[in-house]
């Protein structure tokens, strides 16, 4: 199935996708990778009120090259980064925030239990970055940029991103397990 | 009579390999990819190569860097014996790369190791890593190779022992098994046998500059047992899980075995440049 969403997304939205199904996502995404997400985390230990809103979001793993321009910035090249590092933090952020989309690349590794009921990963085609530009219409604003243009979290506005393949659904099948079992399955027989 | 060559003609030229390497594939690996895209038969790995196709296209026609990743930046200079300089290489080619970090643009991917702060240009202590070799004539080869972080957070190095040469295979095989899709696949796989630790890692570095669509029997079949494991594009599953396979190799220790797989994402970016040279 192919589906068109838009943000912010609802638990209908993402209940309905199943592993191997096409999205194009509209509306805003904001970018995140190691370093936000721990800034995250320490923030909500501190109690502290996050400067954008993760309520129905989607977090982009992603490090964007971006170029300034006059007071703006402008978008190169922002293709996904490897998911499997944000892995550890990503259940403690699901306890604290209604994200209801990662997209990234390469799949993740134990996360299926906390995107149950409420999440999905999806999964855009790694260093495609000159591709995904052209669906980034803009970028609305920039958070924490003291962490490097790769590490901050870009707050961008984005018309049919995609085509991203569900690599994780919120009923716990998760294609890049499944290809991982195939894998070493293959491997064994392997003379 | 040999030409001798100035410091502004070595900065621009690493500025234009650095420009042809971010933004314009080599046309053998694009080759391996279309190769790929159109013997894929699971819908989901022929949409992602197609995008790769895609991608390259844009990145080519645009002349914007195909992947945000533009890499930590690893030069190979071929330094003739006869070549003459009144100059600098290392700070020409460090010029060269803080002005291709504006231009083109370049990501700012240098970062103190443990303190994380980012120098902002792609050069600090130690990098970008310039690797010398001393080759006979009088002219400079200069190769640059941005290397992606995924997929060398993927690589690996062991030290087997003498009599294990039959498990060289198995170190390889469960390398790549374990980077799944991380490295984004098809990955081209540079292995490095023999030498020393250190050794062992520059030749796996060094075979990733060779041709993809030129391999002995022994990478083709290490290549073929890459691809039975069926990870695929994206590790989301199919028949391409690498493009290729280069080993190199050295003698060692009789004592060691020492064996290094570096892994390269699809985006297997190079571009060189020959400087100077007899007229």
């Amino acid at each position: 199935m192919e589906y068109r969403l838009s943000t912010p997304l609802k638990k209908e939205d993402v209940d309905k996708l199943k592993a191997g199904d096409i999205v194009y996502l509209s509306g805003t995404i904001y970018t995140a990778r190691d370093e936000a997400h721990a800034r995250i985390l320490e923030m909500a230990e501190e109690k502290k009120e996050l400067p954008f809103d993760l309520e129905g979001a989607v977090i982009y793993h992603c490090g964007p090259l971006m170029k300034g321009k006059d007071d703006s910035w402008e978008v190169v090249a922002a293709g996904p980064t490897t998911s499997a590092r944000m892995s550890k933090m990503t259940p403690s952020l699901l306890d604290i925030h209604q994200v209801r989309a990662f997209v990234g690349k390469g799949g993740m590794d134990n996360v299926t239990e906390s995107m149950k009921g409420k999440s999905v990963y999806l999964a855009f085609t790694g260093g495609c970055a000159a591709l995904a530009a052209m669906s980034i219409e803009k970028v609305i604003a920039v958070h924490w940029l003291d962490l490097g243009m790769p590490e901050a979290v870009w707050e961008l506005k984005v018309e049919n991103f995609g085509p991203l393949v569900v690599g994780i659904d919120s009923h716990e099948n998760d294609l890049f397990t499944d290809v991982r079992k195939k894998a070493l399955e293959a491997y064994s027989k392997i003379e | 009579m040999s030409n001798s060559i100035d410091y502004d003609s070595v900065v621009s030229a690493v500025v234009d390999i650095l420009e042809e390497a971010e933004t314009v594939l080599p046309q053998d690996v694009v080759g391996a990819l279309e190769i790929a895209a159109s013997e894929e038969t699971s819908p989901v790995a022929k949409e992602q190569l197609e995008a790769i196709l895609k991608n390259i296209g844009i990145a080519s026609r645009q002349k914007v860097p195909m992947c945000q990743d533009t890499g930590i930046l690893i030069f190979f200079v071929e330094l003739g014996r006869d070549s003459r300089m009144d100059f600098r290489l290392e700070d020409a080619i460090l010029e060269g790369v803080r002005k291709a970090t504006q231009s083109i643009p370049l990501r700012p991917n240098a970062v103190d190791p443990l303190t994380r702060s980012n120098s902002g240009n792609n050069t600090g202590n130690g990098i970008p890593d310039i690797k010398y070799e001393l080759v006979d004539g009088s002219s400079v080869k200069i190769t640059v190779a941005p290397k992606g972080a995924g997929s060398e957070n993927m690589s690996s190095i062991k030290m087997l022992n003498p009599t294990e040469k039959d498990s060289i295979r198995n170190f390889v095989l469960e390398t790549v098994l374990n980077a799944g899709g991380k490295p984004c696949p098809p990955v081209v796989v540079g292995v490095g046998i023999g030498g020393s630790f250190d050794k062992a890692a520059r030749l796996a570095k060094s075979a990733l500059l060779e041709k993809v669509d030129v391999m002995n029997e022994e990478e083709k079949t290490l290549l073929k047992d890459i691809n039975s494991l069926g990870i695929g594009p994206m590790g989301l599953g199919g028949k391409t899980t690498a493009l290729a396979v280069h080993i190199k190799k050295a003698h060692c220790h009789t004592a060691s075995l020492p064996v290094a797989v570096n892994i390269q994402c699809w985006a297997n970016r190079h571009a060189s440049v020959v400087l100077g040279g007899d007229e």
